[in-house]
C-alpha cells in the first residue's frame, strides 16, 4: 500500500450497522444447501437423497407454482407494445389482456415503459390500485398516498429510516417476526422491542404483553415510534380476529405510535372461520380518521396466489401524515428515482384482477382458486405431520406460506448442538439438511421466547411432492430423537 | 395529544438534510404548469424513452417471450416473434429456476453474472470474476448499498466531484457521512485538478475526516467530459497513495460523442498498471441499461463489480442485498441483452445494429447542436457534451439578475430556470443541484429531446435567455424602462 494503513474496505473497517444486521432466511444453513446441491451435480451418490428442496423462503415459482396467465399476458404485451396492432396478436393473447394492456399503455406517458415514472408511480396504476382497495375495503383510498416500490421490502426500509434517529428509537415488532425488521431496525441504527405472541392461544397478540413491553422500553429511556405487525402472520400463518385488530388500533391512537401493517399475505387464507380485514378499513369503521392513527399499510405481488417474487413488485399506502412528511417520503423516494414499471402494472393487475363476465375469468378464477385451495390442502397436510411427531407441536397455519413448529428437543440433543456451538434448533436443521436435503429456517432467526426452540418451513413444495417430504421428516425426526433420546 | 413519531419535527434529521434537485423544485413546478395544460419539455432528466427515443426490438421481444412462457409453445408464436428471439428467451428462462416469477440468487442470477464478467473480458482484456459481479435494481441502489457500507459515521469522507449528479451527495446525507467536494475545472473542458483534489483531501483531514472512497463519473454527469488514460492512471495512483476505495460511475460508458477520448474501465488502466497498484487498489464500478443507446430506466436494471476487496467484506455486501432478496428478474435479462447483444449473422443482428447506430449517432448531433445553440446565446458558455446525455450551460448572471433572485427568495440559477420554465416549458435542472463554485451558474439539460425539435428548443431558449439578459444587463450605470 502507498501508506501503512490498511485498505480502506476492510472487515474491520466497514458499517458496524451493517455488520450487526442478519438475515437468516438466506443465511448460513442456505449456504451450506447450496454448496450440497453443487456437490450433488458433481457426486450424485454421495448423499442420502437426490435433491434439495428449498422450504426456506416464500418463492412459490422457483418450487413449480405456475404463474397467473392473464396477468403474464398483460405484461408480456406491456414490454412490446409493437405487436398489439398487429391481427396476429389475436392468435396468441386472448382479447381481454389485449384490451388490459392497451388500457395501461394509456396510463403511461408516451406510452414508455422503459422510462422512469413518477416517483410515486404511474399516477394512472395508482388510480386503479387506489380504487381496488377502496372495493376491498369498502372505505376510500387515495392514489396520493400510494408509493409502488420494488416489493414491499423497499418500503419498509424507507419507514424505518424516516422513523430511527438513534438507537434511542425503538420499534415494536412481534416476536416470532419475519426478519426484514430486524434486519432493517439494525441497519438503520434503531432498537428492536420485542412484544411475544403466544404460542399456546394460537401466536395470538395480547394487547397487554405488547403494553407491558412498550412500557418496559419507555422505562429504559428508548423512544417507542412504531408497531410492526404482519397480518397474516409470518413465520407464525395466525390471521388476527377484528377484535384484536381493534385493540391494536385504539393502542397505537392513544400511545402516538405509527402502526406498520404487513399485509403481504392479505390473499393467503386458509381457515373458513377467518378473513382478511385491512387495518385502514378497521380503524375506518371504527372512525379513526387521517388525524387520529398514522398507518402504512403494505402488500406486494410476490404472495398470494400470484407468488410473483422475481418481479419485485410492491407497494405502501400511507394515511396520517402531515403535508410536510409526507413531502420526506416523496423525496427518499425520489432519490431512487422509480420503482420498476413492470412491476407496477403487476401491482395494478393484483388489485384489479379479471372479473366475473370478463372473456379471461373463468381460466383465471380456476387458476387462483387452484393454487388457493392447494396451499390450503398442503398447510393441513404439513401441519399434521409435524403434530404426529413426537416431540413436535405446531399451530395451525391459518394464512400466509409457512408452519413454525416447535421443537421439544432432548437435553442430550440441546448439549451435542452447544458442543459444536450451535443454536440447538440450528443443530436440529442441519442435521435435517444433511440428512434429507430439506433446508429449513431455525427458529433464531425470527425470534422466538428464550429457551424455546423452532424452525420454519414452507408449505410450497407442489403438492404430489408432499407425502414423500413428509415421509423423509418422519424417518430424520424419529432416528434423531432414537440418537438423542434421555 | 402528544406529538405524534412521524411529525415533521421528530424526522431522522438525516433524511431531511437530503436533497435531491432532479426531482425537486423545477420538477415539481413544470409537473404543476403541465396539469394547467402547459406543453412542458421535461430535460431534468436522463429519461430517453419518455422523450421518444424507442426501445430497441429485440430485447422487448425477448423478454415478453420471458414473461409469458406459453408462448413458446405456441404454434404461431412465430408470426410475431424472430426465431433468435425465441431462442433467447429459452436460454434465459433456462437460467432461472422457475422463470420470471421466483427470486433469483441475491446477487443476480448466475447465467447472467458469467455474461457479464465475459463483457467485461471483451471490454478490457482481463478475466472478471462472476462471483464478484451483483445485480441490482438499478445502479442507483448498487451505489447506495456500497456508500452504506462504508459510511460509519459522520467522520466518514467521500470525495465527491463538484458538479456531480446529486445521488452521490442525497446518499452521504441520508447516511450521515461527510461529502469532500473536489472541483472539476470548467475552463479545462472539466478535467480534473489534482492540486485542487490533494487541498480538499488535506482540508478534509485537518478538520478529523477519514476520506475513504473517491467518486468518479465517467463519461461525467452533469459535465459530459470523457476521462483519458493519463487522467485515469493519476486517479488510480493518487487512490493508492492515499488510501482510498475508487468508486467508478461508468453507467454512460456507451454515450461518447468524440473519438479522441473513447472509453477506457478503470478496471482496465488498474491492471495495465501493474502491481502494486493492480493489487491493492479497491475499485467497484457501476453500470446500467439505463442510459447508453438502450435507455431503459423503466425496467431498474444494473450491476457493480468489485475489484480488491476482502472476501469477508463481500460477504457482508452480500447479506444486506439478501435482505432486499433479489434485484428484478427482468431488469436482469435486460442486462444480460446488453452484454451480450445479437451477434452477426444472427437474424436480428441487422435491425439492432441499425436500431443501435441511430440512436448514438443522432445523440452525438444532438450533444453540438445543443453545445452550439448554447454558445451563441448571450452570456452563455458551454463546454461540448462529449458524453453522457447532458448538457451543463455556465450562464452568467448578470447582477441585476442576482438581486432580483434574491429578492424572491431563489438562488439565481433556480430563478432563472423557473423564468426560463414559464417563459418556454423547458423544465430543466439549476447548476445549485449538482454543485458549483461559489458565485457560478449553470443548468443542467438533457440532450434527449427529439432531434427534430431541437432547433425550435433552441430557439426558444435563446429568445428567453437574450430577452432574460436584456432586461436585467445594466452596463450603462442605469437600468431601461
Amino acid at each position: 500500500m502507498g501508506s501503512t494503513q490498511s485498505p480502506p474496505v476492510t472487515f474491520a473497517s466497514i458499517n458496524p450497522k451493517v455488520l450487526k444486521c442478519e438475515y437468516a432466511v438466506r443465511g448460513e444453513i442456505v449456504s451450506h444447501a447450496q454448496r450440497l446441491q453443487q456437490e450433488l451435480q458433481t457426486k450424485p451418490d454421495l448423499h442420502p437423497f437426490d435433491e434439495i428442496l428449498y422450504c426456506n423462503i416464500g418463492n412459490p415459482q422457483s418450487l413449480g407454482q405456475q404463474p397467473v396467465t392473464f396477468f403474464r399476458e398483460v405484461l408480456a404485451l406491456c414490454d412490446h407494445p409493437s405487436i398489439l396492432d398487429k391481427s396476429e396478436t389475436h392468435a396468441l393473447f386472448s382479447s381481454d389482456a389485449i384490451a388490459r394492456a392497451r388500457q395501461i399503455l394509456d396510463l403511461i406517458p408516451g406510452r414508455a415503459t422503459g422510462a422512469y415514472s413518477h416517483s410515486q408511480g404511474i399516477k394512472g396504476l395508482r388510480d386503479a390500485i387506489a380504487a381496488g382497495i377502496t372495493a376491498r375495503d369498502g372505505f376510500p383510498a387515495n392514489a396520493d398516498d400510494i408509493f409502488l416500490t420494488d416489493g414491499a421490502s423497499p418500503a419498509v426500509h424507507m419507514m424505518m429510516q424516516l422513523l430511527i434517529r438513534s438507537e434511542k428509537d425503538g420499534i415494536l415488532c412481534p416476536i416470532p417476526q419475519y426478519p426484514l425488521y430486524s434486519a432493517s431496525i439494525a441497519l438503520h441504527g434503531g432498537s428492536l422491542v420485542p412484544y411475544y405472541l403466544d404460542e399456546a392461544a394460537g401466536w395470538g397478540l395480547e394487547i397487554f404483553q405488547v403494553k407491558k413491553q412498550l412500557e418496559d422500553a419507555r422505562s429504559k429511556g428508548i423512544a417507542v415510534r412504531a408497531i410492526v405487525v404482519i397480518n397474516p402472520g409470518n413465520p407464525t400463518g395466525q390471521v388476527l380476529a377484528e377484535e384484536n385488530q381493534r385493540e391494536i388500533v385504539e393502542f397505537c391512537e392513544k400511545e402516538g405510535l405509527v402502526l406498520l401493517a404487513d399485509e403481504v399475505y392479505q390473499e393467503n387464507i386458509y381457515v373458513e372461520n377467518k378473513k382478511f380485514n385491512s387495518f385502514k378499513k378497521i380503524a375506518r369503521s371504527m372512525g379513526y380518521g387521517e388525524k387520529d392513527l398514522s398507518l402504512v399499510s403494505c402488500q406486494s405481488v410476490s404472495k398470494g396466489y400470484y407468488g410473483e417474487c422475481g418481479k419485485r413488485g410492491g407497494y405502501m399506502e400511507v394515511t396520517g401524515f402531515s403535508a410536510d412528511v409526507r413531502e420526506q417520503i416523496y423525496k427518499v423516494a425520489s432519490v431512487n428515482l422509480c420503482s420498476n414499471i413492470s412491476g407496477q402494472i403487476l401491482a395494478s393487475l393484483v388489485m384489479n384482477p379479471p372479473k366475473v363476465g370478463d372473456e379471461s375469468y373463468e381460466s383465471f378464477a380456476a387458476e387462483k382458486n387452484g393454487i388457493l385451495s392447494s396451499l390450503a390442502r398442503r398447510a393441513k397436510a404439513l401441519e399434521d405431520a409435524f403434530n404426529g411427531l413426537v416431540g413436535v407441536t405446531c399451530n395451525k397455519a391459518e394464512g400466509a406460506m409457512y408452519l413454525f413448529p416447535r421443537l421439544h428437543l432432548p437435553q442430550k440433543a440441546i448439549e451435542a448442538a452447544k458442543a459444536v456451538n450451535a443454536a440447538p434448533d440450528a443443530f436440529y436443521a442441519r442435521r435435517l439438511l444433511d440428512a434429507t436435503g430439506i433446508v429449513v429456517v431455525p427458529g433464531s432467526g425470527f425470534g422466538q421466547v428464550p429457551g424455546t426452540w423452532h424452525f420454519r418451513c414452507t408449505i410450497l413444495p407442489q403438492e404430489d411432492k408432499i407425502p414423500a417430504i413428509i415421509a423423509r421428516l418422519k424417518a430424520f425426526h424419529e432416528s434423531f430423537m432414537g440418537e438423542f433420546c434421555d | 395529544m402528544s406529538p405524534k413519531p412521524l411529525d415533521y419535527e421528530s424526522l431522522n434529521e438525516n433524511v431531511k438534510k437530503v436533497a435531491y434537485a432532479v426531482r425537486g423544485e423545477l420538477y415539481l413546478r413544470a409537473s404543476e404548469l403541465q396539469k394547467e395544460g402547459k406543453k412542458i419539455i421535461f430535460t431534468n432528466v436522463g429519461n430517453p424513452h419518455a422523450l421518444g427515443q424507442k426501445p430497441l426490438t429485440f430485447p422487448r421481444q425477448v423478454v415478453a417471450l420471458c414473461q409469458a412462457p406459453f408462448l413458446l409453445d405456441d404454434p404461431n408464436v412465430g408470426l410475431l416473434f424472430p426465431a433468435d428471439a425465441i431462442a433467447r428467451a429459452k436460454h434465459y428462462l433456462s437460467l432461472t429456476s422457475g422463470g420470471l416469477g421466483a427470486y433469483s440468487d441475491s446477487r443476480g442470477l448466475t447465467g447472467i453474472r458469467k455474461e457479464i464478467a465475459d463483457f467485461i473480458e471483451r471490454r478490457d482484456g482481463y478475466p472478471s470474476d462472476p462471483e464478484l459481479v451483483f445485480l441490482t435494481d438499478g445502479a442507483s441502489k448498487g451505489v447506495m448499498q456500497i456508500l452504506n457500507t462504508i459510511i460509519r459515521n459522520e467522520k466518514d469522507g467521500i470525495l465527491v466531484p463538484v458538479p456531480q449528479y446529486p445521488l452521490y451527495s442525497a446518499t452521504i446525507s441520508l447516511y450521515g457521512g461527510c461529502l469532500v467536494p473536489y472541483y472539476l475545472e470548467e475552463e479545462a473542458n472539466w478535467s480534473l485538478d489534482f492540486y485542487n483534489i490533494r487541498q480538499s483531501v488535506a482540508a478534509a483531514r485537518s478538520k478529523g475526516i477519514t476520506v475513504r472512497a473517491m467518486v468518479i463519473i465517467n463519461p461525467g454527469n452533469p459535465t459530459g467530459q470523457c476521462l483519458s488514460e493519463a487522467n485515469i492512471r493519476e486517479l488510480l495512483k493518487f487512490c493508492f497513495q492515499e488510501n482510498l476505495v475508487l468508486l467508478a460511475d461508468e453507467v454512460y460508458q456507451q454515450n461518447v460523442y468524440q473519438d479522441e477520448r473513447p472509453f477506457i474501465s478503470a478496471r482496465k488502466i488498474l491492471f495495465d498498471m501493474g502491481p502494486p497498484i493492480s493489487k491493492e487498489v479497491q475499485l467497484v464500478s457501476f453500470h446500467t441499461v439505463s442510459k447508453g443507446y438502450w435507455g431503459e430506466c423503466g425496467q431498474r436494471g444494473g450491476y457493480f463489480e468489485m475489484t480488491n476487496l476482502p472476501p469477508q467484506t463481500v460477504d457482508e455486501i452480500y447479506k444486506v442485498a439478501s435482505v432486499s432478496l433479489s434485484p428484478n428478474v427482468p431488469g436482469q435479462i435486460f442486462l444480460g441483452l446488453m452484454v451480450n447483444p445479437p451477434k452477426p449473422g444472427d437474424i436480428s443482428y441487422a435491425r439492432f445494429v441499425a436500431e443501435s447506430k441511430a440512436v448514438l449517432e443522432s445523440l452525438r448531433r444532438r450533444a453540438h447542436i445543443m453545445t452550439d445553440g448554447f454558445n451563441s446565446c448571450r452570456n452563455v458558455v458551454c463546454n461540448f457534451t462529449e458524453g453522457a446525455m447532458y448538457s451543463f450551460p455556465q450562464i452568467c448572471l448578470p447582477p441585476k439578475a442576482i438581486e432580483a433572485a434574491k429578492k424572491a427568495g431563489k438562488a439565481p440559477d433556480v430563478f432563472y430556470c423557473l423564468k426560463l420554465l414559464e417563459a418556454t416549458g423547458i423544465s430543466t435542472v439549476p447548476g445549485s443541484g449538482f454543485g458549483q463554485k461559489e458565485g457560478v451558474f449553470h443548468l443542467r439539460t438533457t440532450i434527449l429531446p427529439a432531434e427534430e425539435e431541437m432547433p425550435a428548443i433552441m430557439a426558444s431558449f435563446k429568445k428567453f435567455n437574450d430577452e432574460f439578459m436584456e432586461q436585467y444587463e445594466d452596463y450603462r450605470g442605469y437600468s431601461r424602462m
